[in-house]
């Protein structure tokens, strides 16, 4: 079982581009660290508050680290779902099924864009608090977005995988 | 502070751009919106920026060797388009009216077109569209695109472009 079980965490604000810690490589960190562990509650918590949220990464709220939490439960596109987990030094060691479609990012809030993700990866990672190694192996919308989590991670966006020049488009105001 | 509209179209060289944009810069004009790209060779630039006047503008651009340039000075946006985000895909044998008959049965809907090309490679001509369109109106315009792909000889397809969210 992967599933968050943790503390409670606080609602933190989420940052948005162009501020230099999304452009910034993460640190590795020590999973069983109260820091971390309260770090992994922490985007727990933002991620619930945020409405159509899946998934928030360290970076979105102002921290250089490689943690990351996901939730895709319900999600028209998942497939397979893990529920609610948070990963820390997570790694994509296996990628297939490419398949191009169109994402945004709350860091990222007036632009989406085309890019190219795997259908199908195998992420190997560590859980927060317990330090445990896990394989986590996923499919469609969940594979997506471990991705996009793992590229927060590395300092990258959506931004930097975008399809060509005009595969960013502004975001649309919903009626 | 000016917002200006700027085109610049000529025959495509290496450095074009960069030609433009430094020209630009040179008498501190922002650019914020643009896009540029090559239209059958002609290398074609649209933007919006901001700073200086249109006579500043002109004069930094108008030296530029072998194109076509026009400054234009414009108000601020003021229509923000909104809806349900879908792509418009046409593509079949090339023949006059195309763009006109699927943007009007499109505008017909309700749907405004913000993003649209066109190739014309040998006899194949191919449309792609992204438009925006009022809530509910898209199986309508579905049926409405295939009735006047049929009477064209093309195919079109409407699908959602609704980006996920992570």
């Amino acid at each position: 079982m992967i599933a968050w079980d943790g503390p409670a965490g606080r609602v933190l604000p989420v940052v948005t581009a162009p501020a230099p810690v999304l452009s910034a490589v993460g640190a590795e960190v020590d999973p069983c660290s109260p820091e971390i562990v309260q770090l992994a509650a922490d985007l727990v918590a933002t991620m619930r508050v945020s409405p159509g949220c899946v998934g928030l990464a360290a970076p979105q709220v102002g921290v250089g680290a490689q943690v990351f939490c996901v939730d895709v439960t319900g999600h028209p596109k998942a497939s397979t779902t893990h529920g609610v987990f948070v990963l820390c030094n997570a790694k994509v060691i296996e990628a297939s099924r490419w398949k191009a479609g169109r994402e945004g990012c709350m860091s990222v809030p007036d632009l989406t864009g085309d890019v190219k993700r795997a259908g199908r990866v195998v992420v190997s990672a560590t859980l927060p608090g317990s330090g445990e190694p896990v394989t986590v192996t996923t499919d469609a919308f969940e594979a997506r977005a471990l991705q996009h989590e793992i590229d927060h991670c590395a300092g990258k966006l959506f931004l930097d995988r975008v399809a060509g020049a005009h595969a960013v488009y502004q975001r649309k105001v919903y009626l | 502070m000016h917002e200006l509209a700027i085109t610049v179209i000529g025959p495509d060289r290496p450095g074009i751009v960069a030609d433009v944009s430094e020209a630009l810069a040179a008498v501190g004009a922002n650019l914020t919106d643009s896009t540029m790209t090559r239209l059958r060779g002609h290398f074609t630039m649209t933007l919006i920026c901001t700073g200086p006047s249109p006579a500043e503008a002109e004069a930094a651009i108008g030296t530029l060797s072998g194109v076509v340039t026009q400054v234009r000075q414009v108000s601020p946006e003021t229509y923000a388009s909104s809806g349900e985000p879908y792509v418009v895909s046409v593509h079949g044998a090339d023949r006059l009216g195309i763009v006109a008959a699927v943007t009007r049965v499109v505008a017909a809907a309700g749907g405004n077109i913000t993003d649209l090309s066109t190739r014309l490679a040998g006899t194949l001509y191919v449309l792609v569209a992204e438009i925006d369109l009022p809530p509910a109106a898209a199986d309508e315009l579905a049926e409405q695109l295939a009735v006047a792909g049929a009477e064209l000889g093309v195919e079109v397809t409407l699908r959602r472009a609704e980006p996920e969210i992570l």
